[in-house]
């Protein structure tokens, strides 16, 4: 059991993390999501009491981890796959680390085999390839055989093989009853590995709940509909006739369209009345990703914008819509980036403020102030296809 | 989303048992824990190999230089020329010295290292035991090998058992500890080229700058840079007299004072290790 009680750290001006508060419980993989630079990695650290909070505490256990007794026996660490002496095989950092928690030596050659880099273990580790250099880290997190188990990014280089051993590995340490905690980018990954969700951004806690309450509080499930090609008369029937019937509908760039607010039965009993033949009808089940990017997209440092090659380009004719200048279509297109429609009202004040500036309309507290420009930039960027 | 696993029946906390036994660790986990540290990177090997070819090579070349060229060393005993194989040695020390710690940081180990023994004050004590000892015996050993050679091969007083002492021990307690001091700098900067740096400076500036002091007005500064630098001490520590002034360390007052100012920078070393984040 992991405790954060108000939890802020500063470096300068900076703050990383900020009254981040949240409990990790036994028994289920709970991972760690955030943007770039939104205080994961921080959090981590001082949760090992490697870097001391400003303020606020958090607990292992009921112990600040520098305080508790066998530490390396109760916790264990990836941190950094890449924080290892490269002169020194891959025995010797295992059986120093051992050493220094007083853990039998045979436990060093026990680990390789799990991870197995048994047959590279008298290698020095600057050679090793990133995944190799992960299972390391991975081994020098289980030598203690710990109740808590934290990991930083855990398949970072890992081949497909390797992703789905961290996968069960994962689930496996849960099921046996220890905590664990894993940050991750890979969301697809996540939603095969956690049951449980803490999400940050800009330091501070967007979520804290299982994954299946997070997909469906940050995302809104829609409907494909599909009318047959080449005859856009049904496609205006159709969407004329859904949105009567107080649907929102959406186009999407292949000329399906993209309904809400309406169930799959009143869709086909709709298009049965106005006499339009479907192609398809498909229930569409947000994704992880969708829900993560939705909540996170007004708390994003770190955010791309398309190379345009601006100054190669011919300036473009008057008429002739160019970048940047979307043709506006009815029904209205689905915006391909950077923008996803908000969760239903009053679930999340944070994810709707960027892209719903709507006058008094809560917003979080540090993204205040520039949250608004990067969104609306994005916005301004959507006729890129991205996929 | 995959199909729902069925959800485990909540353990209570802390429903894991590990079937290893579990101990407190303590010092001596920690001791044998540095040792393997140091013991399996080749800089430890490289550094400490230079070390001994550079004393070895040196005091055995001086000692036949001396013998050769027939001199009488009057009322000297031959073992203060193992000063010149002292000198080399010292830059070996300092570099394997900072590498110690510095490494730990260069690699980012060091977060490992705490995350496995949250008590930074037992892993800085442990490295600097497990280095003070093994550089201690190397040195103590070469210098005595190099100081039995020097006495045997040049004719001069037959040096008593004090001189011996110094000869060896003196000069192995000092090349450690002056390995200790930057072990202890290591620890302060966090970073190897520059602690190394540091510690070169320290070694050389003084007697370089006290040279270019020619202004009256400077001329007791000038004495004591020559008389304090670290080569000048390590003359001394040769010399049952004051070597180049009436005042001024002789002996094992070198040694006790750069015990003193290891001790200082240790201390520094344990009071910013504890307090910074890493």
């Amino acid at each position: 059991m992991i405790e954060a009680v108000g939890l802020t750290k500063r470096y300068g001006a900076k703050t990383a993390v900020y009254n981040l508060s949240f409990q990790v419980r036994p028994g289920v993989v709970t991972g760690f999501l955030g943007p770039n630079g939104s205080g994961k990695s921080t959090t981590m650290r001082m949760i090992l009491g490697l870097d001391r909070p400003t303020a606020g505490h958090v607990t292992i256990g009921g112990h600040p981890f520098r305080q508790l007794p066998n530490a390396p026996r109760q916790v264990g660490a990836l941190l950094d796959a890449k924080a290892v002496h490269g002169g020194r095989s891959a025995r010797s950092h295992l059986l120093s680390l051992a050493q220094l928690a007083g853990i039998p030596a045979r436990r060093v050659d026990e680990v390789l085999g799990v991870v197995g880099l048994q047959d590279v273990a008298r290698r020095r580790s600057k050679g090793f390839s990133l995944g190799m250099g992960q299972r390391l880290g991975i081994a020098a997190a289980l030598l203690g055989d710990p109740q808590v188990l934290l990991f930083d990014e855990p398949v970072n280089g890992l081949d497909p093989e390797g992703i789905l051993w961290v996968r069960n590995l994962m689930k496996k340490l849960a099921s046996e009853g220890r905590t664990v905690f894993v940050s991750s980018h890979l969301m697809s990954e996540m939603a095969l590995t956690a049951d449980h969700l803490i999400v940050i951004g800009r330091g501070q806690l967007l979520s804290d709940m299982p994954v299946k309450q997070f997909i469906s509080a940050n995302s809104a499930d829609f409907a494909r509909v599909r009318t047959p090609e080449g005859d856009p008369a049904q496609r205006e029937k159709l969407s004329a006739a859904l949105a009567g019937a107080g649907g929102q509908v959406l186009s999407e760039p292949d000329g399906a369209l993209r309904v809400t607010g309406l169930p799959l039965p009143r869709i086909s009993d709709l298009a049965h009345g106005a006499d339009v033949r479907l192609w398809e009808l498909s229930p569409h089940q947000a994704s992880l990703e969708e829900a993560y990017m939705r909540l996170t997209q007004g708390a994003v440092d770190y955010r791309s914008t398309d190379d345009r090659l601006a100054h190669l380009q011919a300036p473009p004719q008057p008429g002739q819509p160019g970048y940047g200048a979307p043709q506006p279509q009815a029904p209205s297109d689905v915006p391909q980036q950077g923008w996803y429609a908000p969760p239903p009202p009053g679930q999340n004040p944070y994810a709707t403020a960027p892209q719903a500036p709507a006058p008094g309309a809560p917003q979080p507290p540090a993204a205040a102030p520039d949250a608004a420009r990067p969104s609306f930039q994005k916005q301004s960027d959507t006729t890129e296809d991205a996929r | 989303m995959t199909a729902p696993t069925p959800t485990p029946t909540p353990p209570p906390p802390y429903g894991y048992v590990s079937p290893i036994p579990v101990r407190r660790a303590h010092l001596g986990d920690a001791l044998a824990s540095e040792w393997t540290k140091i013991r399996s990177v080749r800089s430890t090997v490289w550094t400490l190999g230079t070390m001994v070819l550079l004393m070895l090579a040196i005091g055995l070349g001086v000692a036949a230089i001396a013998s050769g060229e027939g001199g009488n060393m009057g009322e000297e005993s031959a073992l203060p020329l193992g000063f010149f194989g002292m000198l080399p040695a010292s830059i070996c020390v300092i570099t394997l010295g900072v590498l110690t710690i510095s490494s730990e940081y260069g690699t980012g180990m060091i977060r490992t290292t705490l995350t496995a023994c949250p008590s930074r004050a037992r892993v800085l004590t442990a490295k600097a035991i497990v280095f003070f000892l093994l550089v201690f015996t190397v040195t103590l050993v070469v210098a005595f090998v190099v100081a039995t050679a020097q006495v045997a091969m040049v004719e001069a007083a037959e040096p008593t058992g004090a001189e011996w002492a110094r000869a060896t021990v003196g000069a192995a307690g000092f090349l450690a500890l002056l390995g200790l001091l930057s072990m202890a700098v290591g620890a302060l900067v966090r970073h190897s080229a520059g602690a190394i740096t540091v510690m070169i400076g320290v070694l050389l500036l003084p007697l370089v700058a006290g040279m270019f002091m020619f202004a009256s007005a400077l001329s007791g500064l000038r004495e004591a840079l020559f008389t304090y630098a670290v080569p000048s001490q390590m003359i001394a520590l040769y010399s049952a007299e004051p070597p180049f002034s009436d005042s001024g360390p002789a002996g094992w007052e070198a040694l006790f004072i750069l015990m003193g100012i290891t001790a200082v920078a240790l201390g520094g070393a344990y009071a910013l290790l504890n307090s910074r984040d890493v």
